[in-house]
This record gives C-alpha cells, sequence and structure tokens, in this order.
C-alpha cells in the first residue's frame, strides 16, 4: 500500500517538474497530497513532503506530550513523529494498516527541519488552483485554527489545508523539560 | 606542452599555511630548545613556499621567502646565532605570509607589507655581513650586500647532463632578458665531432652580458634549480664593487670553517662596534642568544626579556589542519575494515554459489560478521570528523608569547589533553571564544611580576588548559594561578552600572558569573587586549549556541578556572546500554560508578520521601527513570533490576534500570537537529537494530530531578 503511494507520489512529483517546464497552462496551481486523519480528510502541499513511510513505533521521548510520540531513525537522521490524530484532538488512537508517516519538511531561513506526521493514511493527490482555497469558518473547531491555512473542495468532499509553518512550529509544542531548538 | 597549473594553486596554498603553521610552532620551539633541527624544518618550509609561489608566478611570496630563506640558511650554517629578535621577526614574517598567501588565495593581489619587513631582513642581514666581512675569504657568502650594479657578466658552463636533469638553459635566458638587456654569445669550443655528438647532453657554454641595474641574488635565483650542475661565475660590471665568485656548493665546508674563524674575529670586534644596528650573535655554535639592546625600528614591543622568559609547553606532534585531515592511523583502520569486509563478502559470495542447508550454520556465522564489519566501518568513518582539540590549543602558544611580552608579564601556558577528539564543527567554533578566554587569563587574571612577587607567588604565571571528557561532555578548562575575581569589585560595579540593586545579598558564585554579562568590564583601564567589556559575553553566547555552558570559579589570590563544558554532537562515546521499562537507553559509560543488583540492598527513604540508597556514607539519591521521564509501562516497577550509580560533575545519583544489556561504541547524534534539547538527554544514537536510542545526560538528569522533587508533577499536554 504505501510502497504504492509512494510510486504514485514520485510519478506525480516527477510530473509536476516536466509539466511545470514544458505545458505550464495545463497544470495550474499546485499540487497537494490529502490524507485521513479520523475520518476527516486533511491536505499538504506535496512539495513540503519528504516521503512516506510504514508505521512503526518511534523511541519514545522523556516527558513528551501525548502528539509526540518520539523519533524515529530516517537513514541515520533523528526526526521527531507527531501524531496528528492526537494533536487534532481525535479520539481513540489506534494503528492500522493504513497508518503511515509522512514526513513532512519545512524550509527556515537556509536550514530545513523534518518531522514525521502519523496519519491514519494517505487518500489522493491532487491539483488545485491557489485562488479556490477558501478560508476556514470560524467555529471553534477541534482543530486549532493556527493549523489550518484553508478549505478547498474536492469531488464534494471538503478537504482541510494545513498551515505547516504552525503545525510543525517547535515553539508550539508544548513539550516540558526541553531548551530552546536550534533551528 | 602547457599545464593550467591554476589547477595546483589549492594545493599549493594548503601546503604553504601548513608550511605556515610548522614554521610558527618550531620558531617557538626554537626560543626554548635551539636545535638545529628544527631550523632545518623551518628553512625547508621556508624554501618549498618559495619554490612554489616562484612557480606559480606569485613572485611577491617567493622575493620574501627568499630573504627569509637567507637569513634562515645563516642560521643553518651557523654563522648566525638566534636571538629573540630574530624569531620575533621570522614570527612576523610567518604572519605577514599567511596574510598575504590569504589575499592571494581570494584571487587579490599580494599587500607590500612585507616591504617593510624585507627592509628589516636586509639591514638585518646587512649587519651580519658587516661582521663577518673583516675577513677577505668570506666572499662566498651569497647575502653579502653588494650594490645593485649597471650590469653582470655571467659565464654559464652547465655539465654535459643538464639537459636530462629537466633544465632547460633557454628558459633562463629567458628569465633574463625579463630582467634587462642580454647579449649572448655561446662557446661552441667543446662540441665534439657528429660522429660522438650525443644529442643528449649540452656541451655548450655561454657568455652573457645583463645590463640591468639588479642585485646579484636577482641573477643568482635564475640559476637557483641548476647551481649544482654548472659552472657559474658572476662578475658585476661597472660598479664601484666588482666581485667573483665561484657558486659552487662544493665549498661549502670550507666557508663554514673559515666563517668560524671570522666569527671569533667578530666576537672580539662587537664589544667596539657599537654603532652595529644589529647584533646578531656570533656565536658560532647555536646556543639561546643573550639578548642586546637593538636599535631596529621594527623591535617596538620587544621587551628585551630573557628569552627563557614564557615558556610554552607545544605539543610536539602535529594535530590536523583546516581541511579535514585524518590521521593515517585512522585511515589504515578504515582500509583494514574494508580490506576484511571484501574477505567477508567474498565468503559469503562462494557459500552462495553452491548453498546447501547444511552450511546454513556458516552463512548465519558470514552474515554476522558482515554486520560487524559493516558497523565498525560506520563507526570509523564516523570518526573521521573526529580531530584533537590540539588544532585549536596549538595556536595559543604564540599568542600567549606574544601577548605576555607586550603586557610585561611572565607566563608559561601548560596544555593537557590535546589529544581529546571533538566533531570538527564544534572544534571550528570553538577557537575564538578559547582564545578570547585565554587572553583574559592574561590579561586580567595574571598579574604584573611585581604584584606577584609582592604576594608570594613565583614570578611566572601559569595559566593551565585542559581537555577531556567528562559524562558524555568534552570539558576544556581555562585556569590561571593569578589574581582571581573579587566578587566586591563585581558587584560594586554591577551596581554601578544598574544591573543590580545595591544591598541585595547574592550568593558569591552568581556575582562571578555576572562578568559574562554584556556591558560588563572590570579591568580598571581598558587595554587593547581586553576590557573593553565585549567579548565576555560574546564568548558566553557562542558557546551557549553549541548547546554547552561556561562555568567560573575563582578565588581571590588564587586563581580563576573557567570550565566550558560542551555537549558530543558527534562525538563517539562509549556507552552503557540499558533497559529501563520496554525503552532502552545509553549511559556513558565514563559515568557508571557501578551497578548494584536491587535485591538485597537497603533502601531508605529521608526528607520527605526520597529514596536514598546509602554508599559508604554518603547517601546517593533513586532516580526512578519510569516515573522521571513518564514511560508509560504496563509492568509496575518490581524490585528485580539494579541501580546503576553514576556521577557528574561530583555529584552522583543512582539510576533504578530493569536490565543491563551490552557495551558499545555509539555515535552521538543531535535531537536539536530536528526537534528540541531535552534536559536529561544529551542525544540519540542508532543502535544495531536501526532504532533510536536516547543517551542519558547524567548532570541534566540529577539537576533536573532534584529540581523535579519540589515541583509538582502535573504536566501540561
Amino acid at each position: 500500500m504505501t510502497s504504492e503511494i509512494q510510486d504514485v507520489l514520485k510519478e506525480q512529483s516527477d510530473n509536476v517538474t516536466s509539466m511545470n517546464l514544458e505545458t505550464a497552462d495545463e497544470n495550474k496551481g499546485s499540487q497537494f497530497l490529502s490524507f485521513d486523519i479520523g475520518g476527516e480528510e486533511f491536505a499538504v502541499n506535496i512539495l513540503s513532503v519528504q516521503e512516506i513511510r510504514g508505521w512503526e513505533r518511534p523511541t519514545y521521548l522523556p516527558n513528551s506530550p501525548v502528539y509526540i510520540k518520539g523519533v524515529l531513525n530516517l537513514r541515520g537522521t533523528i526526526v521527531p513523529v507527531m501524531d496528528l490524530r492526537n494533536r487534532f484532538r481525535f479520539t481513540g488512537e489506534q494503528y492500522l494498516d493504513t497508518t503511515v508517516i509522512i514526513i513532512l519538511k519545512l524550509k527556515k531561513g537556509d536550514k530545513e527541519r523534518l518531522m514525521g506526521c502519523v496519519v491514519d493514511g494517505v487518500s489522493d493527490v491532487f491539483n488545485k488552483d491557489e485562488s479556490e482555497i477558501t478560508s476556514v469558518p470560524d467555529y471553534g473547531s477541534g482543530v486549532d485554527a493556527r493549523f489550518t491555512a484553508g478549505v478547498m473542495t474536492i469531488d464534494d468532499h471538503a478537504v482541510t489545508l494545513l498551515d505547516l509553518t504552525n503545525l510543525l512550529s517547535l515553539d508550539l509544542i508544548n513539550h516540558p523539560y526541553t531548551g530552546a531548538s536550534n533551528v | 606542452m602547457e599545464i593550467d597549473l591554476s589547477q595546483f594553486h589549492e594545493v599549493f596554498f594548503e601546503e604553504s599555511f601548513e608550511g605556515l603553521d610548522v614554521m610558527e610552532q618550531e620558531l617557538l620551539n626554537l626560543e626554548e630548545d635551539t636545535d638545529l633541527e628544527n631550523v632545518n624544518t623551518i628553512f625547508r618550509a621556508a624554501h618549498s613556499i618559495k619554490g612554489g609561489s616562484a612557480t606559480f608566478g606569485f613572485s611577491q611570496v617567493a622575493d620574501f621567502t627568499h630573504v627569509m630563506e637567507t637569513l634562515l640558511d645563516e642560521m643553518r650554517e651557523g654563522t648566525r646565532g638566534i636571538s629573540r629578535e630574530i624569531i620575533d621577526l621570522l614570527l612576523k614574517s610567518v604572519d605577514c605570509l599567511r596574510g598575504m598567501l590569504h589575499k592571494l588565495q581570494d584571487g587579490e593581489a599580494a599587500s607590500n607589507d612585507y616591504v617593510e619587513l624585507v627592509d628589516s631582513f636586509n639591514r638585518l642581514l646587512a649587519g651580519g655581513s658587516a661582521d663577518t666581512s673583516s675577513d677577505s675569504d668570506n666572499a662566498e657568502k651569497n647575502t653579502s650586500s653588494i650594490d645593485s650594479n649597471t650590469g653582470w657578466s655571467i659565464l654559464f658552463a652547465p655539465e654535459s647532463y643538464i639537459l636530462q636533469t629537466g633544465n632547460e638553459p633557454i628558459r633562463m635566458f629567458k628569465e633574463l632578458c625579463g630582467l634587462g638587456h642580454l647579449m649572448v654569445t655561446a662557446d661552441l669550443s667543446k662540441v665534439p665531432s657528429f660522429e660522438e655528438l650525443d644529442p643528449e647532453s649540452c656541451f655548450i657554454s655561454w657568455q652573457l652580458e645583463l645590463d640591468a641595474e639588479i642585485e646579484k641574488i636577482v641573477v643568482k635565483e635564475v640559476f637557483e634549480w641548476v647551481e649544482d650542475d654548472c659552472k657559474l661565475e658572476l662578475n658585476s660590471t661597472g660598479g664601484a664593487i666588482t666581485e667573483t665568485s665561484s657558486q659552487e656548493d662544493t665549498a661549502e665546508p670550507e666557508v663554514s670553517k673559515v666563517e668560524s674563524e671570522s666569527d671569533a674575529d667578530t666576537d672580539a670586534d662587537t664589544d667596539a662596534d657599537t654603532d652595529a644596528d644589529t647584533d646578531a650573535d656570533t656565536d658560532a655554535t647555536v646556543k639561546p642568544a643573550k639578548p642586546e639592546i637593538s636599535q631596529q625600528p621594527l623591535q617596538t614591543d620587544n621587551k628585551l626579556v630573557p628569552i627563557k622568559e614564557q615558556q610554552t609547553k607545544v605539543a610536539k606532534k602535529n594535530t590536523g589542519t583546516a581541511s579535514i585531515r585524518v590521521g593515517i592511523d585512522k585511515v589504515d583502520t578504515l582500509i583494514d575494515l574494508v580490506g576484511e569486509l571484501v574477505i567477508t563478502q567474498s565468503m559469503l559470495g562462494e557459500l552462495g554459489d553452491n548453498f546447501e542447508m547444511s552450511k546454513i550454520e556458516q552463512l548465519i556465522n558470514g552474515l554476522r560478521e558482515l554486520e560487524a564489519n559493516t558497523r565498525e566501518l560506520q563507526e570509523s568513518v564516523m570518526g573521521i570528523r573526529m580531530l584533537p582539540i590540539g588544532f585549536v590549543f596549538n595556536r595559543l602558544p604564540r599568542m600567549v608569547r606574544d601577548l605576555s611580552a607586550q603586557l610585561g608579564k611572565k607566563t608559561e601556558l601548560v596544555i593537557n589533553g590535546e589529544d581529546t577528539e571533538l566533531d570538527k564543527t564544534v572544534m571550528e567554533q570553538i577557537g575564538d571564544p578559547l582564545t578570547h578566554l585565554v587572553r583574559n587569563a592574561l590579561d586580567h587574571g595574571v598579574e604584573s611580576i611585581e604584584k606577584r612577587l609582592a604576594t608570594g607567588k613565583s614570578e611566572t604565571g601559569i595559566v593551565t588548559l585542559n581537555a577531556f571528557h567528562q559524562g558524555g561532555n568534552i570539558i576544556i578548562e581555562i585556569k590561571d594561578d593569578g589574581a582571581g575575581i573579587d566578587p566586591q569589585v563585581i558587584y560594586a560595579k554591577a551596581v554601578e552600572k544598574g544591573m543590580i540593586q545595591d544591598g541585595i545579598d547574592i550568593p558569591h558564585e552568581q556575582i562571578i558569573g555576572m562578568i559574562m554579562e554584556p556591558g560588563f568590564s572590570t579591568a580598571e583601564t581598558v587595554t587593547d587586549v581586553s576590557g573593553r567589556g565585549v567579548g565576555m559575553d560574546v564568548v558566553k553566547r557562542n558557546i551557549n549556541n553549541l548547546g554547552g555552558s561556561v562555568d567560573i570559579t575563582s578565588v581571590l589570590n588564587e586563581g580563576t578556572t573557567f570550565t566550558i563544558r560542551l555537549p558530543l554532537t558527534l562525538a563517539i562515546l562509549d556507552g552503557q546500554l540499558v533497559r529501563v521499562a520496554n525503552e532502552i537507553y545509553v549511559i556513558p559509560l565514563a559515568s557508571i560508578v557501578e551497578s548494584i543488583p536491587l535485591s538485597g540492598l537497603k533502601i531508605t527513604r529521608i526528607a520527605g520521601n526520597m529514596p536514598v540508597y546509602k554508599n559508604e556514607g554518603e547517601y546517593i539519591p533513586i532516580v526512578e527513570l519510569r516515573d522521571e521521564f513518564e514511560i508509560t509501562y504496563e509492568k509496575q516497577s518490581t524490585n528485580e533490576g539494579l541501580i546503576a550509580i553514576v556521577e557528574g560533575e561530583n555529584r552522583k545519583i543512582a539510576i533504578k534500570i530493569d536490565e543491563l544489556l551490552g557495551q558499545q561504541q555509539v555515535v552521538i547524534k543531535s535531537l536539536e537537529s530536528h526537534y528540541k534539547s531535552l534536559q536529561g538527554v544529551s542525544g540519540a544514537t542508532i543502535l544495531g537494530d536501526g532504532r533510536v536510542s536516547l543517551i542519558l545526560d547524567i548532570v541534566g538528569l540529577s539537576k533536573r530531578s532534584a529540581e523535579r522533587s519540589s515541583a509538582n508533577k502535573a504536566r501540561v499536554a
């Protein structure tokens, strides 16, 4: 399952580059990866996706908040893992066969930081023009408003676009006994 | 054939910088111990810089090193004693050359700063040869200062094999052409008949008339590479001085004998010779020279103190440079490991070619071996980034020497633990803070000679640098035996600056720590060394940026110690793997004092239910890692397992663990590159099975557990 998606992803991102170069008109807007968390669909810009890995239990970090699952070894790099289900206050904590860790990257200055995000499953890759993204209605949802960047409609269902700058921000992670990060 | 020389420029620069480092170190060694071998080493370094720079067309560098070399040559041959003055001049030249080379490396033209130094050299050399010129046989000295002439008449008769050594006379002539108008007359008298002619030999000699007002040195330089392989006569034409000299190296032994005689003459002369602007100590045997008063204008800061004044114990071994330099032992280890890997691989390959189930045992063993090889290889490759800290320390003796001369203090620098390995990136960033702290120790720490004598100390102040690993950290200590920091002075100053309110009671350590605050300087007068109040705060910030800390301890009139504690980013550590609940942690092996099984151990509870273990009269608090780290685990903590007594910063704690696993070297990886730093955890490592394991930071753990015992356990998610 995961590897299939990975293939699609790779293909798509190859397409993105080639299309952007050759036939920019046919492929307007950006490409997004959507995934499922607790039955709802969320999306991130595909350019911020580093890779997708199958679920494995990360190494526990002392005193971590419930949504920080620990750290994993990404080919020698120690990458923290955040469970978006917990982060968005969905109840229940199950790791299914489809559960994957999406490794997201966030550029800050010339440094790049990685964070793994646990989701229930990857859904789709689609194109969407930036102008078709609407703002999230302010209803005081379970998801912290700082983490959302907008809503898109794909095949009659709503997909919430995530604001990675805030979602991955270390300052917004309340982890006791931690110091300032280098990045 | 045209060769693009620019591709070798980088190599040349690197080698030259290395050469300069060597020269610097050897010059410092020379002050203590005038071993002729040191002079030779310096000479060789200078010579290869000269050769290289001439090849690449950096003529300024070549000219400058040539003059240096001339002086060094005299020192090497024993015709010039070694004085502090000369060493100073040579050290300045090293700095100057370094600057020139840096500029050239950046593609800029080299500055002309060296001209002044060349003048100094020439004066020195002129002075030197004036001393010996009383002896008429001394014409050999290629340093004798001949005034420029209107021209030179050169007889150049190469040996017949000259062409086979790769020297082409026409190139030399072309070069001479560049110096001035050249008339060449070839002497064909020795050319044999055609039948006997060997086309690879040279039978021609030349008479050259060079019409140019240049020094002999310049002409001689053209023939530098062939002077051993030819007969060369240089006669100045039209000048006041006409000098004939046979420049054959075979004359050397005789010459040096002559010169030692002439030295004896000059020893007598010198006393009367009051106007000699430079007194090269003319003792033929090389001994530390008595410094004498010099009128050299460049010696403005020469304090004329005995050479032995600041002894610096320099690490004699070479410990790495800017571009990553790997010790040959590390490379050898790598090669060995790769060799083993290849053997294992071929063994497995053979096994795979005709595999039977009966060989399964063999296969398993082979795979195990492969795993071990791979892991060792990985560790060794990681180790390449680790460099001994001596690389940073080695630049300090020179600074201490110059600075104490400038300050008129006597200082000895003692260096310990220069082999302590440290990651290259950390090393690059620790250099400046370290330099600053040593400067401070010299400027503020070590007192003036009078003051030291008045307080009953020896007149030489001692600054000690220590580096060692402790509990997963690298500790660098900068210790002086100077005046120490007076907390009252700091306190008063802090009040004056409005940093604290008068009358508040603050512990001494905290007061002393205030010198690291921005804008704080206690030097009564601002010197150009330190005291402007910028610096200590920058030092602190730099070290904090590296994830380290600085502690100060100071005892009035006994001295001050700065302790820099650096995390081991990427450093390799000997670790003990332990299991706590279902997690595996690494405890730095060095911090483990002992481990004791829990069964039958007497645990008492003191001071508000704190579990302690009584060991030889001291109570060691027991840290229950499950609670401390809030590890969720279904099984309750039992009295099985054991406690590991660990020590960090002289504080002991006992960590309760469920199982001792293996010991292994682990490569420390930073949590901070993608997350935050965690108190109680110094980093992470990757275990054999690819899983991440956290490395415990004993000091942080004991600190936080002490704090935590009083704090409530509520946690905000």
